[in-house]
Formats: structure tokens, sequence, C-alpha cells
């Protein structure tokens, strides 16, 4: 490591590594999967969203340990350390977090917490395999019928051909790409341009775990053929009764400030649609990423829950 | 036949050349599970220009990647691939490269001139609306690197595809692209997102081979 690496993960002292890695084969392709806590405790699984890494979980994970769970996370096909793919689905990624349950080797099911794609993504598998499942708890990933907060409007012929095209594009390029390299700054401050709540020291520090040093410098460990888009076949609008008909305990966590990254579901739009009896927090002041802004109060809120729930 | 293999994305993709000659070229998708025709087919005999027959990813002879996750997007982009190498085309989809050839079509309007949509596996796909999500399994001694790739055959039969997103492709197509009729149904088959797009005024019902002498004829 370092001294520009060592001085960066100094200054976030709440920060924590894992206590133990190890990978996962889902049919060919590892999965790179993260513990933090006691392997005694009681396990929860934690899914990241889009084009983050379990590294993103550094201060939140070990807040749960300290609070008696053993927290298991994974790096999602194509991001941190996990292998790349040729292809990349909803359902994939689904299936990869069965993988990384089963793993386990558990005789009880277990809570799960997704933050964004990732909440989305656990709501899914509450469904798909409810015999592993025993509570939902999702960080600011609440559906609502608009979709994403960058969702093209597809009734705009130039906009949807634009997006189509872009896509198309991009994978044109895409064998020959790769991520550009900058400095340690340099990658935090662009990164900032998508999580611009999140502070540059936390988000050096993110570099520090979530990328690594070439010769020419640092890249993030993102497949660079992935890109948002094209918004597909699926719609919003499908996700909503199955999230009404979820029948276990539920809490639901979102921020009251619109971000790029995240859904903008409102508190209006979320309370209707979450199982019955679901608990809800809508957090003021605080933006998509409410685990990073608000470690210790969504850990509060997560831990009491869970002390409910299980 | 040559076969000239094009890198695309993290996939290696084997696309035929069946036909030297001249004028617009024909780009031959086959349907789920399939691989291309090794020669031209008889309905195809009419087209004197070259004629082109592409390998899905994870088909014939193309690459079989690790862990599944297919979609027709990305079947679309393998299409694209070959646009690319080839230049404009028109499509002749069978089953599931009929729906591929037509989310191509409505992403890439002004480079393809017509396609016709032929009976073939995967015509259906998942259907129209959503049903209960489930996880597909498939078992790990089935996953030997050969094609078809497992994976391609369950997730490329489940995926739903809504009327409406075929709408919008043609929707693209009629606003953006020069064809008064542009997409010939040439299929017996009629799954949902087929019956929808089939009112649309650049959409028409032909045999394949008259399909084929109207868009070589542009």
């Amino acid at each position: 490591m370092s001294d520009e690496v060592r001085t960066i993960r100094a200054a976030q002292p709440r920060a924590q590594r894992p206590d133990r890695m190890r990978r996962v084969d889902v049919g060919g392709l590892e999965l790179s999967v993260l513990e933090w806590g006691s392997e005694a405790s009681q396990p929860i699984l934690l899914a990241h969203g889009g084009f983050d890494f379990a590294g993103t979980w550094d201060v939140f994970a070990p807040l749960l340990a300290s609070r008696g769970l053993r927290v298991i996370a994974w790096d999602q096909r194509g991001h941190g350390d996990s292998d790349v793919s040729a292809l990349y689905t909803w359902e994939a990624d689904i299936r990869d977090a069965a993988q990384v349950i089963k793993s386990l080797r558990l005789t009880e099911p277990i809570p799960v917490l997704g933050h964004s794609k990732g909440g989305g993504m656990l709501n899914q598998l509450a469904e798909v395999l409810p015999s592993h499942i025993k509570a939902v708890i999702n960080l600011d990933g609440i559906p609502n019928e608009r979709g994403f907060s960058n969702q093209v409007d597809r009734s705009d012929i130039h906009a949807l051909d634009g997006e189509l095209k872009g896509w198309l594009d991009h994978r044109r390029r895409s064998a020959q790409v790769a991520r550009r390299a900058d400095s340690i700054e340099g990658l935090a401050e662009r990164r900032r341009t998508m999580n611009p709540r999140l502070s540059v020291d936390w988000l050096k520090y993110l570099v520090t775990v979530g990328a690594r040093h070439d010769k020419d410098g640092w890249r993030w460990k993102i497949d660079p053929t992935l890109r948002f888009g094209p918004s597909g076949a699926w719609r919003p609008q499908w996700a909503i009764p199955r999230l009404k008909g979820l029948r276990l305990p539920y809490l639901g966590i979102i921020g009251t400030v619109k971000e790029e990254m995240g859904w903008g579901t409102t508190p209006e739009e979320a309370l209707p649609i979450l199982p019955t009896g679901a608990e809800f927090h809508a957090l003021a002041e605080t933006g998509h990423f409410v685990h990073i802004e608000r470690p210790d109060d969504v850990a509060d809120i997560v831990g009491d829950f869970l002390q409910r729930a299980l | 036949m040559k076969t000239i293999l094009l890198e695309h994305v993290r996939s290696r993709l084997a696309l035929h050349e069946l036909q030297d000659g001249d004028g617009q070229s024909l780009l031959i998708l086959h349907g789920l599970g399939q691989s291309s025709p090794t020669s031209v087919p008889s309905i195809a005999q009419v087209w004197q220009g070259p004629i082109f027959a592409l390998d899905f990813t994870g088909h014939g002879q193309s690459s079989v990647p690790a862990g599944g996750g297919y979609t027709c997007e990305a079947l679309m982009s393998d299409a694209d691939a070959a646009l690319a190498k080839i230049g404009s085309i028109t499509i002749l989809g069978y089953g599931l490269g009929g729906y591929v050839g037509l989310l191509l079509f409505g992403s890439r309007p002004s480079e393809v001139n017509g396609l016709a949509i032929m009976d073939g596996p995967g015509l259906d796909g998942g259907g129209g609306q959503p049903t209960s999500p489930k996880l597909l399994h498939v078992p790990d001694d089935e996953l030997n690197g050969t094609a078809p790739d497992p994976w391609a055959l369950a997730e490329l039969s489940s995926d739903i595809r809504p009327p409406d997103y075929a709408e919008e492709h043609v929707g693209q197509i009629q606003a953006l692209g020069s064809q008064d009729k542009a997409v010939a149904v040439c299929s017996l088959g009629r799954p949902e997102w087929l019956r929808a797009i089939s009112n649309s005024p650049i959409v028409f019902e032909t045999p394949a081979e008259q399909a084929l002498e109207i868009f070589s004829a542009i």
C-alpha cells in the first residue's frame, strides 16, 4: 500500500475493510464475496447499487456488524473484484444473489438489504426465493411508475433514437474500450458528478478500494462495456404490484433530495405500494446514498427493525 | 462459404457470407437455438445482392459466454455488429431473429431497408405480459461451452416482449426511415408483439419471396 493510499484511508477512520473475502462460482463466472462480523452471528445479505461495488459498504457494514450481525456482501458481475461477463441482465444479477445465499449453506432464512438497484433486485429475490428470505430492507430502491430519474421520454422520437443509437454505438466501441486512467483525485472528482452529495475525501477512499492502480493511473473496477440503457422492454409498473404483494417484514428508507442516480420516488408514491405492515422512513435533507450520508441513523433504524422482525 | 469473425463487446461472432453479388445486402438472422444456414435458402434465391448470415452469441460458430444474461437487446447489438461490417442491409429473420431484426430496424431506421419476419423458434419469447418471475436454472453438467448455450434457450424463451415496445420500434421506423413498406410479416405465427404492429401502415403481410422482391427493388 502506497503512502498516498494509506493517508487517504486514514482520513476515513470509520471505514473498515472486510474481515473475510472469498469467491463464489456462478456457472463459470466468479463473484467476489466480502464479510464483516463474526461468522457465528445472524447473517444479513447486502446488495449494492448499479455502478457501485461492495466496498461502498465499508462504513455501513461494520456498523451492522457492531450490532451483532454477520454482514455478507458481493460485487455484482462486472463490478469490483467479480469477473466481468459477456452479458448482463437484471435476472442474471438476481440469480447471482441467490447463488451467494446458497453458498452460505444456511438452514434458516435471512434478512436482506439492498441499495438502489440492489433494493429492487432483492424485492424480486424475496418473491422468487421466499424460503430463503426472512425480511427485506430497501434503501432508496423503491420503484415508481415513472421509472429512473434519468429515463428518456420514450414518446419523444428523437430522444429515443438518441438512446437506442447511443447504446449500440457504445457496444460497437466497447470491444476496444478501457476505462480512462486518472489520478485518485481525478477519479474521485469524476465520480462526484454522479454522486454530488458525497465528500471528495470519501470518494477518494472509494477509489482506493474500487479502482485498480495500473502503470498509467487508476481505473474503476467496473466493466467498461456496461452503460445505462437502453430502457428496454421492462416497465417499472410491473414491479409495483409484486412489491405490494410481498408477505414478510419490510423496511423502506428513502432520501428526499432527488439525485440523478436515484429513482426519485416520493413518500407519497412509496407509501401506497409498500407491503402491508411495512415500516417506512423518509429522511429529510438526505440524498440517494442514505447509508453513506447518514450511516449511524440508518444503522439504528435497521437494527431496531431487525430486533422486531427476527 | 466464407466466414468472417467479428470481435464484438466480449463475443466473437461468426458472420457467414453465403452469396457474393452486386446490389444491397441481405442479412439472415436465425431462430432461437438454431445457427446460420450453410447455403442460400430457397426463398432467398430471388436476391441478387450479397447474402450474409450471422450466428448470434451462444449459437452456431459464435462464442458461448459463461453465466448467461441473454437479452434480445444484446442480440440486436450482435446484429448491429454485422450491420457495421456490411453496411446497409435488408433483414430476413426467423423466429427470434425476426424480433431482434425489428429491434435493430427501430434503432437504425436509416441503415435497414426492410425486414421480413418468418416463423421460427423463439418468435414468441415469454409472451407480451409479465408472468410470475422465477429463478431460471441450468444444470452445471449442461454447461459445457458448446452451442446452443442452454442459458440462451432458457432466457430467450421467457423474456417479456410487450406490444407497446414493438410498437415503439415500428414508430421509430415510420418516423425516421424512408420506406412506405418496411416490415413484411411472412409468418403464420402471431405473438402479441406481432399482432400489435400489424395495423401500422409500414407493416404488410406477404409471402417471403414477394417481400424480398419488394425490398430488393428499393
